[in-house]
């Protein structure tokens, strides 16, 4: 018999970038929050021996333990889906702070585009421009009603960055610190894309180029440049991160406390709204159900889905009729990258996880596609992270694999590699979705989350194109040999490629295409609300942190108005 | 570089010796080898005493999970094939890489603790990723016995007994995929053994691999640093000492 407790009046499911605003802004306002997070506590003064690539960034320490929990994958609906055994395609997180511990801080904000994309698509290409199984849609929100909120997410992460991007949308202030050091490396990109003709801007980074105080009085230190960001969190406490910006905002309130080793296992639902959650003390064994007036999801893109769907809140979608929206619209991005060989020797192993420069010529509707095969397209980036000596063998074509002639050439190309990567939209697809496993079952009991993906023709068409763009800027840089990657085929969830996972609880205006309004409210029961990038009816051509931040701003002041006034907000 | 100076060529001295290379490797010796090795400039690279990897002279070395020396000298044999000593420094041996993998299968790797492991099993297509109910510790066993098997088919020889070329050739085959084993493809194992050599070369020296930092030497990986931040916008190369992690134990 699972134990009850008192009721509060917020529970978050997950504290980690999403958990931690909503707790933030409502403790401020002085409701009682409680958040229930699955893994520990952890901060700052856990990460003083966080130097260790083997540790971290290879045995992945700060990620989900896959023994209790994982999805499973088939590229299709006709194989069979089974378990991913081990971490690859996307590092999901666990703990206080989530994924925010682990990021990079790459934070953009979705271009104007993003957020009217089939109507401005079709305005200038015409209906027809993607066939019927593309399932685009606005996303019910401008960026210009999203602005105020994106400006909100910046200022309490103290973003660093320049306003020279003439693509972006249009910013109501500066960013709140300069931007991070232009390396002799990020040059080299700059100088090449200028001559181009293109737009090289610095990128909007979380590692703070200058020690900053946010307006909730959190302190957020300088960036040492110790290439130990991707996968490790900051022993610096400047990578901005839940844990120590949102969640000591919160916890000063005295309206906030969490529950650790806390994994949810269900939403409780009666007529249209929720009455609170059950969940599992991974310690104990025990059940408990934490009663709640409202209910905020904020746990990763597959847990959320995964929670909706084991407690039967929403239509499963269905993609024989295209009926239900749960699942729907599961997207993730498209990675053309070329690697260069150069003969100088580069200080590669020095960088931060989001130093670098982009630019946006072809990503969005930046360029013209009339006489291409597909839509959108990618923000084009050198990032300098920090190359790390297990992951990073670089060898030029036709070197074997190992032995003598591989250990010289990895050794003499190591700091003598560059690469550039574009971060590339993925389109919806029918065919492309998130539902409950049958067979496989999660360490609680509960079925596991099914994903169904696979590549596109569009996320093909563009893949190759964007290659062949990157190949000039990487010949223009000076390489002396320049390597575009293959071109993509099936969807393989083996290698790392992104942990930009979007879709399956999506927002929008109606409820017969989407999960939740666009407060992030589930349509379906008014106290129950929905956050993170399973809200993207598409994925962008950036990270998504920026974003996903700015809708959970405007979700917690919907959240407050909601605790006064009741009922539906749209 | 250094052994030819002291007129001893590592890597003649490793073949000559041939079996007797894992008694060595056992005996702790390939470590004193290791000490005198230099980088290309010439500059006695031994562990520094400015940090903690002075701690390597009492640092001690031992086999957490292979039981027979004989599989152990088989893996030496195979891991120093795929990173092998060269003029550039030491391979995998003298890097210490067996013992690191020994190590490791010794515990959450060996035993795939944070990974999922509940059945049914199913073959699967290659997008989807690793699908065996074995163990890397159960791979490793059955691959290390794998290989001893084909050099005896093969050549009628031990798989130390046989010289590079020879080993080489069964390395390959295991790469393509052209050998039998249970549960597991061949080319998975070989993948599998590849990659844990590349991590006892380049991981921090706290897990028994990269013995000297040397791996971390040859590359122009210094390791562990506080700051780059006074540095990072200089045009020309910075040649930096490595340190370790556990200089950060305090």
């Amino acid at each position: 018999m699972a134990k009850t407790l008192d009721k509060v009046d917020v529970v978050t499911v997950g504290v980690g970038w999403m958990g931690g605003i909503i707790a933030a802004e409502c403790a401020k306002a002085g409701l009682k929050v409680r958040g229930l997070e699955r893994g520990k506590p952890r901060g700052t003064e856990d990460y003083l021996m966080v130097h260790d690539e083997y540790r971290y960034a290879i045995r992945y320490e700060l990620m989900q333990d896959l023994s209790k929990e994982t999805i499973t994958f088939r590229n299709h609906r006709k194989m069979r889906a089974l378990p991913m055994r081990q971490l690859g395609s996307f590092l999901l997180g666990e703990g206080l702070g989530g994924a925010g511990t682990h990021w990079n801080g790459h934070t953009f904000r979705f271009l104007p585009y993003d957020f009217q994309i089939k109507t401005m698509t079709e305005k200038k290409y015409g209906k027809n421009k993607l066939s019927k199984e593309y399932l685009l849609q606005d996303w019910g929100v401008t960026y210009d009603e999203l602005e105020p909120y994106f400006d909100k997410y910046e200022k309490t992460t103290g973003i660093s960055g320049e306003n020279t991007n003439p693509f972006a949308g249009k910013r109501s202030s500066e960013f709140p610190t300069p931007p991070m050091k232009k390396t002799p490396i990020l040059k080299k990109f700059e100088n090449a894309t200028s001559s181009l003709g293109y737009h090289p801007y610095m990128l909007p980074s979380a590692n703070l180029s200058e020690v900053y105080e946010n307006p909730d009085g959190q302190t957020i230190g300088a960036c040492q440049y110790c290439g130990f960001c991707e996968r490790f969190g900051c022993e610096y406490g400047a990578k901005t991160s839940p844990e120590i910006t949102v969640v000591p905002t919160a916890m000063k309130t005295g309206n906030f406390d969490i529950t650790f080793h806390a994994n949810v296992v269900e939403v409780l639902k009666s007529g249209n709204k929720v009455t609170g959650v059950r969940y599992v003390d991974t310690q104990s064994g025990e059940e408990f159900i934490q009663p709640a007036e409202v209910v905020v999801l904020t746990s990763y893109v597959m847990n959320n889905a995964k929670l909706l769907m084991v407690s039967k809140i929403g239509e499963q979608y269905n993609p024989d009729t295209g009926r239900g929206t749960l699942g729907k619209n599961y997207g993730y991005q498209i990675l053309p990258t070329v690697t260069g060989f150069f003969n100088e020797q580069m200080n590669v192993f020095m960088g931060a996880g989001a130093l670098g420069m982009t630019i946006d010529d072809f990503n969005g509707d930046s360029f013209d596609h009339s006489d291409l095969d597909f839509i959108h397209g990618a923000s084009i980036s050198i990032t300098q992270t920090g190359y790390r000596p297990i992951q990073i063998n670089p060898v030029p074509p036709e070197t074997p694999a190992w032995g003598s002639d591989f250990k010289k050439a990895s050794i003499e190309n190591y700091t003598r590699m560059l690469s550039i990567g574009g971060q590339g939209a993925s389109m919806p697809h029918k065919e492309n979705f998130m539902s409950l496993d049958p067979d496989y079952r999660d360490a609680y009991g509960v079925p596991l989350l099914q994903l169904t993906y696979n590549f596109t023709e569009q996320d093909r068409n563009m893949h190759k194109y964007l290659t062949d763009r990157i190949a000039e800027i990487m010949k223009e840089m000076g390489a002396k040999t320049v390597v575009p990657g293959n071109p993509i085929s099936d969807y393989d969830i083996v290698p790392y490629q992104t942990t930009h996972n979007t879709g399956g609880t999506i927002m929008g205006t109606d409820p017969a295409n989407s999960v939740v309004n666009t407060y992030l409210q589930h349509w379906d029961a008014e106290n129950l609300f929905v956050v993170g990038a399973g809200n993207f009816p598409h994925n962008g051509g950036y990270n998504p942190t920026g974003t996903i931040g700015a809708l959970a701003y405007r979700t917690a002041e919907a959240i407050l108005k909601y605790s006064k006034n009741g009922g539906s907000l749209v | 570089m250094a052994n030819e100076q002291k007129g001893v060529s590592r890597r003649d001295f490793l073949k000559t010796t041939g079996i007797a290379t894992g008694a060595l490797v056992g005996g702790g010796l390939i470590g004193g080898l290791v000490g005198y090795n230099v980088n290309k400039d010439g500059v006695q690279t031994k562990g520094g005493t400015q940090n903690a990897e002075n701690h390597d002279t009492t640092s001690v070395k031992g086999l957490m999970f292979f039981t027979k020396r004989a599989d152990f000298n088989i893996l030496s044999q195979a891991v120093e094939r795929i990173f092998p000593e060269d003029d550039l420094g030491p391979g995998a041996i003298g890097l210490g890489v067996p013992y690191f993998i020994d190590n490791q299968l010794a515990g959450n790797y060996g035993s795939n603790a944070r990974e999922y492991m509940q059945g049914p099993f199913f073959a699967g297509e290659a997008t989807q990723g690793y699908q065996s109910r074995l163990t890397r510790a159960e791979i490793f066993r059955q691959g290390i016995a794998m290989m001893e098997d084909e050099a005896q088919k093969r050549f009628q020889k031990g798989f130390t007994e046989l010289d590079g070329g020879q080993m080489d050739e069964i390395l390959t085959s295991i790469q393509k995929n052209e050998v039998e084993m249970k549960g597991v493809s061949s080319e998975f194992f070989f993948r599998l053994l590849r990659q844990a050599t590349l991590e006892g070369a380049y991981a921090d020296p706290i897990y028994n691999g990269n013995t000297n930092m040397d791996g971390w030497r040859m590359k122009g990986f210094p390791g562990h640093q506080m700051a780059y931040i006074n540095v990072i916008e200089e045009e020309k190369f910075q040649k930096i000492e490595p340190k370790s992690i556990s200089s950060m134990q305090h």
